[in-house]
Parts: structure tokens; sequence; C-alpha cells
């Protein structure tokens, strides 16, 4: 019964702005999951309407500059925005935290070696360093995704081992280690619960670069591949339409910033939540 | 503003002042409520009370300020012939820099370092342009010289990080002093200083003080500094007044039950003792042997750079609690490190119940680490905020004696029934506890472990004199109860006497002394334990005179 009810009390404990920002974020997931199903047009109908069309009943966000249906086009490039960028910031944010942990906790030597690793990664420029890979290796979904995440981990763990290292030194750390604790238990329990909030922060923000990166690349024509378009692609070939207003660039734009802007707002107020225990002490 | 305040009129006058705060919710609770007194020219006035009672809210609030969140919602505040709470912002500005000067609890934070200390010091009149630059320097320069600060002269040239405490704290003063306010708000002042530093510095106030006539509000924890400075007392209680009256009353026969208690609590009465002296072929429970410990890189002969400890050797049996006392930087902290293994030692051994241990904690066995655990200063990081009490307290009987289950939770029961904390907590993070709670679930996480010694590194003097003085009786309980051998490091010559059989006194990382608790009011040769405990101030009015008295006669 508590563990059912759990979504709901987390629902609850979090504030107006962190429950506007689930919400949003939980439709946008939705849309990645389901999208392709619910487009109402065939991504691929070239001509389908006129160019650059504004809204109409049949086309309820208007056309692009082929004439295709873009809610269908948002619709689908849900899919490469959210599940390309989500993964990549995810498993960016966790190697950083991981390595950052064995880092503080592992002795002199691995902090070095991870240390300048790290310095040699961060003084490369991110978007020219991405180019290479996907110049060397192709684009391909996974590669994009390894490239994000190559480029981006050395940011979250120079955040997370600056946390790490500070936390490291305080007494309750101490008294675990005159305890004979493991490493490890130091680490998982000491150290990694009080860096979560901030990670998760610095996670809300990675996410966004990553999102930004991936439109960059589409946008050179190294991102996405054609017929199928990711939404930094979707605001980039209908440039144009930018002159006239037409909502085929500004829709995209506005999915790009709903998303970010709801999944920093639930990040952020998860920091605030109140305690999810407190319900017990009546037990 | 240019009222002559007549003679009989007193300088502060407030009445029930009330200061509120809001909540989350937006209620308005009361911080402060039905505050009334008054303060003639030339008086000092104490506001006492423990944290949290409302002293600095009240302080503040004389000056016309309120914490962010905070407002003054009711009440007058006359001060030096001014209504404070009809003044502009504006207006406020010119108030507070030349009709009321605040100090500081800690000076340290309060000077900028990166600006030499005479600037600083004449910024106040320099700012409001009441005086020339030229005679600003020449007036600090006097006052450095009231303040018997050494080297008047060139004292203002350096930077703050190049005095002592106890010298910024009365710079600090000079600075408050400079644009002779007719009033001195002065907020826990000695409060972080050594108590040798603490008596030089209420010397210095209290000339300063009566020499100038300003009228001052002292807000302090510590009764027995209060008795020193001021002519009245009023003493806070979750911000109601508890009593109000003139020192001599208060202290001689106080009438609230709450004073009652600050009084006992700042006598520090000495608690019994469990322990009698061993015969001497019995053995110690640890003794430590030419121990020199310190920090930084070794050298070829396994010394460190920087040496905090030296040959330091020490006896504790079974059952007896040792008080280590002495001004920060001695060396006691580092020495408490050195025997729990934090910090191995460059020379010398520690041996615990006849064998030698391990100077590297890493080294030491499970049973070993058991038997000697340590009790942090500060136990807002002492407990990992992340998790609950519960989880606190179940990681070394996990750890150490293997618990599970029913067994688990009865230990974990007895264990709050021997700290006296209710089962409540067991659930609740260390954030949501008050100073003393923590410091007893502190002390209940090193019990868990069934120690024989316990190390308690200052685990009074980050809480308040009525608080502290329940941790005391606890450890001292807890020693009877469990056999339990104490080192019990502090600052607090009144703390270490309750508690200890024994004392030691360290200076520059070496002991001094050692005198058992019986000897304690025997004069001794030793002349720096003699300074500390006349520097120790008593709850009696006069003591300050005569502390200054027997200095002179010497």
């Amino acid at each position: 019964m508590n563990t059912l009810l759990l979504p709901v009390r987390l629902f609850q404990s979090l504030s107006l702005s962190g429950r506007i920002g689930l919400l949003i974020s939980l439709f946008w997931l939705l849309m990645a999951l389901f999208g392709t199903q619910l487009a109402p047009h065939n991504v691929e109908d070239i001509g389908g309407g006129p160019m650059l069309g504004g809204m109409t009943s049949a086309n309820v966000l208007g056309t692009d500059y082929l004439g295709r249906d873009i809610l269908s086009r948002i619709l689908y490039g849900a899919k490469f925005s959210i599940g390309l960028a989500l993964t990549a910031a995810l498993c960016a944010s966790i190697i950083g935290t991981l390595l950052a942990l064995l880092a503080a906790v592992a002795g002199r030597w691995l902090e070095e070696l991870l240390g300048r690793v790290n310095d040699a990664l961060l003084v490369l420029p991110g978007k020219v360093l991405s180019l290479m890979i996907v110049a060397v290796f192709g684009s391909s979904l996974p590669m994009l995704i390894l490239t994000a995440i190559f480029t981006y981990w050395p940011g979250a763990f120079r955040i997370a081992f600056a946390m790490a290292s500070s936390l490291r030194n305080m007494d309750y750390v101490r008294a675990s280690r005159l305890r004979g604790e493991s490493r490890w238990y130091v680490a998982i329990h000491d150290i990694l619960p009080n860096m979560v909030h901030p990670m998760l922060t610095d996670f809300g923000l990675r996410f966004v670069y990553i999102v930004l990166l991936l439109s960059g690349l589409s946008f050179l024509g190294l991102g996405v591949q054609p017929p199928y378009a990711d939404w930094g692609t979707l605001v980039r070939e209908n440039l144009q339409g930018l002159f006239n207003g037409s909502p085929a660039v500004l829709m995209p734009a506005v999915a790009i910033a709903s998303l970010t802007i709801g999944a920093n707002l639930f990040i952020d107020s998860l920091q605030q939540m109140r305690p999810l225990t407190l319900a017990k002490e009546g037990a | 503003m240019n009222v002559t305040p007549h003679t009989a009129m007193p300088v502060i006058a407030v009445e029930n002042l009330r200061v509120t705060a809001q909540t989350d919710k937006g209620e308005e609770i009361d911080l402060v409520s039905d505050i009334r007194f008054t303060v003639q020219k030339g008086e000092v006035l104490a506001l006492i009370g423990e944290s949290g009672s409302g002293k600095t809210t009240i302080a503040m609030a004389l000056m016309g300020y309120a914490r962010h969140g905070c407002r003054i919602a009711d009440g007058n505040i006359h001060m030096a012939g001014t209504d404070v709470r009809s003044l502009s912002p504006g207006q406020l500005r010119e108030f507070r820099g030349n009709k009321v000067a605040y100090i500081a609890q800690s000076a340290a934070a309060s000077f900028n370092p990166g600006m030499r200390i005479l600037d600083q010091v004449i910024e106040p009149v320099v700012i409001h342009g009441t005086m020339k630059r030229k005679d600003a320097k020449q007036k600090a320069i006097a006052l450095f010289r009231e303040l018997a600060l050494p080297n008047p002269d060139t004292i203002g040239d350096r930077f703050p990080h190049q005095v002592s405490g106890g010298q910024l704290q009365r710079l600090m003063t000079a600075m408050a002093l400079i644009g002779d306010p007719d009033v001195v708000i002065l907020d826990e002042p000695t409060t972080a200083l050594d108590v040798t530093t603490q008596v030089e510095v209420l010397k210095a106030f209290r000339r300063v003080v009566a020499q100038r006539g300003v009228t001052a509000i002292y807000v302090s924890h510590d009764l027995a500094v209060v008795a020193q400075m001021a002519d009245r007392i009023l003493v806070l209680l979750r911000g109601q007044m508890a009593e109000y009256g003139t020192t001599e009353r208060l202290i001689g026969a106080p009438q609230a039950e709450y004073t009652k208690l600050l009084m006992d609590a700042a006598r520090q009465k000495e608690r019994p003792s469990s322990w009698t002296c061993a015969d001497a072929d019995m053995q110690p429970l640890m003794e430590v042997r030419d121990l020199s410990a310190g920090y930084g890189p070794r050298d070829s002969n396994g010394q460190q750079k920087i040496r905090i400890l030296e040959d330091i050797n020490l006896k504790l049996w079974k059952g007896q609690a040792i008080g280590i006392i002495g001004e920060s930087g001695s060396g006691k902290t580092t020495l408490a490190h050195a025997i729990a293994g934090l910090n191995a030692p460059s020379h010398g051994h520690i041996l615990f119940n006849g064998h030698y241990i391990n100077g590297d904690m890493h080294k030491r066995p499970d049973n070993e680490l058991r038997r000697i655990q340590y009790v942090f200063q500060m136990a807002d990081t002492a407990l990992n905020p992340a998790h609950s009490v519960e989880q606190i307290l179940t990681r070394p009987l996990v750890l150490f004696h293997g618990l599970k289950g029913a067994a688990l939770k009865a230990r974990l029961h007895q264990l709050l029934d021997l700290v006296k904390l209710p089962r409540t907590v067991l659930w609740r993070r260390p954030w949501a506890l008050s100073g003393g709670q923590k410091q007893r679930v502190n002390l209940a996480r090193a019990l868990a472990a069934e120690p024989d010694l316990i190390l308690c590194d200052e685990v009074t003097s980050a809480l308040d004199t009525v608080v502290a003085a329940a941790v005391l009786d606890l450890i001292s309980e807890l020693r009877r109860e469990l056999g339990l051998s104490v080192l019990f490091i502090s600052h607090d010559m009144h703390a270490v006497r309750a508690v200890c059989d024994d004392i030691v006194v360290m200076k520059s990382g070496k002991i001094v002394t050692q005198i058992a608790r019986a000897d304690y009011d025997k004069p001794t040769s030793e002349l720096y334990f003699e300074r500390l405990k006349r520097a120790v101030p008593e709850l009696r009015q006069g003591w300050l005179d005569e502390h200054e008295e027997v200095l002179k006669a010497e």
C-alpha cells in the first residue's frame, strides 16, 4: 500500500512549480514513447499541404517548407530529441559521478590519473571534438549518444569531484572511517547521498546542453539523418519561415523550450522537497 | 532629531516590542513579544538567554533592523532621543553610523581581509563625513591606546590576519567607538575567544564604557561574563521576558524558575566521580608514551614538517575521566586524533590494555577500533544529514555486534533511553533535531560500539549553558553506569572541572602539568595553570576588579 502511494506522495510533496515541471516532463516522455502512433499525418508526406502553411484544422500546427505536417514531425522528433538527449545526459552524469566517487575514495594515484585525464578532455572544445568523432566514425544513433557522453562527462566529473572531495573531509566521514568502514561504504552511504541534489541540478543543465549540441550537429547535417528529424533540425530546416512568422519554426522551438524549462523546474523543486518519510513518525 | 535628552530621560526606552517572522505558509509567528526595558545614560544592560531566545533579534530591532523575512510588528523604540520606528531608510542609515554602533560576535568575519585595519576603523566617520581623515586617524590611534592594544601607532597599518583574535575584537570596538555613538550594542563579543584573551577584552570594554560614559547593550549567553559587565540584566526565554532586574538582585536572589536554572548551569557544580585512585601495580587502560605528532610531509627521520605535539606522556585508568584543557592551538584535538588513529604519530607509542596499538587506524583491527570511540565537536557535521537517526545508530550495532531484528530494535531503544531521547527521534534526520539532541545522538553512536574509552572533543562548546550542563550530567552518569573511561577535551575550565578526575593542562603542544580535581583550589607552582585558572570568570559581581588587582599586585 505504501509503495503504491509513493508516486502520489512524491507529487504532493513538490512545490507548485515542481508539479508543473513534472507534468510537462511526463507529457514529453509519453510523447517520446507513443508519439509516432498519435501523429495524424505521415512524416514523409512531401507536398501534403501548402509550403510553410499556417495553422488549419487539417494541419493543427501548420506545415513545413516541404508541406509536411509539423505536429507529426514534432511527435516523431520527440523520440530523437528526448531519447537521445536523455540517454546521453543520464549516462554522462552517472559516469561523471561514479568516477568522481572512485577518485575521491580510491587514493592519491587514481585521483591524480583521473583528474589529469579529465583536464585533458576539458580543454578540447566540445563542438569540434564531436564534429571530429562524427566525421571519423560516421553518424548513427548510438554514435551520436556516445559522442554526447564523451563530450559532457568531464564537466559532470569536475563538479562531482569538487563536491566529493569536500564531503570526504566531513566529520561524519571521519566517524565512518574510525568505525573501520570500507571505502565503498563511505562512498555510497556517506558521500553520494549528500551530493545527489546538486548533481541532479547539474544533470538538468547537462540535458539542456546536450539537446543543444544535438540540434547543432543536426544543423550542420551531422546529426539525425533525413527523413527523420529531431527538434533542432526542425528549427533549422524551417528557418526561412521565420520572416513571415510561420508556426513551422516557432513550434519546434516551443517544444525545446518547454521541455528544458519543465525538466529544470522539476529538478529544482526536488531540492526543496518536503521529506517523504515524515508520515512514518506516527508509527 | 535635535532634542536634548533630559537627564531623567532614559537613553533607551523600549515598550511592547514585537518582532514577527513569516513562515512558509504565510502565517506570522512572534519571534519576540512584550519586551519592555529602559536604560539610563552610562548604564549597561545585558540581554541573556539561550540561542533562539531572541537576544540578537532585540539588539537588531534597536537599530531599526529586522532580518530578511522578519519585521518589527509592534512597539515603541526610543533611542538617544529618536523614535527609531519612524525613521526613513535614509535617516536610519545616518542614525546607525552616528548614534548607535554594533560590535558583532566574530570580529574575524566582520573585517575585510583585503584592507588595512586603520582604514576600516575610520571608515564610519569618513563615510558619514563627520570627521576629516587626518583627525580620524589620530582619534583612532588614541582609541587603540585606550583599549590597551600593543603598538597603537602602527597596529592600524596591519591587515586583519596579522593580529590575534582578541586584538581584532578590540579593534572592532575602536571602530564602533570612533563616531562617539550614544549607544553601543555588543553581540557576544567574547564568545569566540580563549579565557585569558577574554579577560583582557572584557577589561578593555569596561574601561572604555566607564570613561566615555556610553550606554551599552551587552548580548551574551554567559552569565558569569555578564555579571562583570552589566548594571541590569534582562533574561529571555523563547522570545519572552523571563526576568528583568539589577545585576545584584538577579544574581543574589533570582525569582524566575528559568533564571535559577541558568544560575545552576553557570555554577557548574562538581559531578561525583565513580572512580577511585587505582593501586599502583594495576595496569592503566591506556598509556601514551613520548608521543609526537604533526602535519605535513615527513623527513627521513619520520618527523613531520609542522610539529604540533611533543613528548606527550599520559596514563588513563579504567573508569577514569581526564580533562585536557588549553587555549586554541595548544594541540588538544591533535592529541585526540593521534589516540584515535586519525593522525598517525611521528614518534612514540600508544598502549591500550597493555598492548601496543598501531598509530594508523587503517591498520587497527576492528576490535581495537570498537574500543576507542571518538565524539566529535560539532554534532552538525558529525552526523550524516542524509541518514535518519535510526540508520546512524544501527550501523555500528550491525558492524561491531552483528545485531539483527528484535535484538537490534531492543538495543536501539536501550541506547535512546541511555542518552534520554524519546523513541520518536529514530525516524528524524539530524537537521530536524535541536543542538542538544544532536549531541546526544552523537554520544549514542559512540556508545553503540560499547567502547572502553570515549574521546570527547569539545562536546559542549557549541551548546547553550543549560543544555551543556545536561550533557555533562549525562556523561558523568554514563561513566557511573557503564564504567567508561573518558578523555574530555575542552577549553572550558568549568566543564572540565565538573566531570573530570584529573586535569591535564596543555600549552604549545606540551603537557604543562597534571592536577587532580581535589587539588584544583590549592595553589600550584605552575604559573600558566594559575593564569588560566584565574582567567575563568566567576559568577559574582566584582570578580573582574579582583582579577585586575591581583595582577597589579604581582
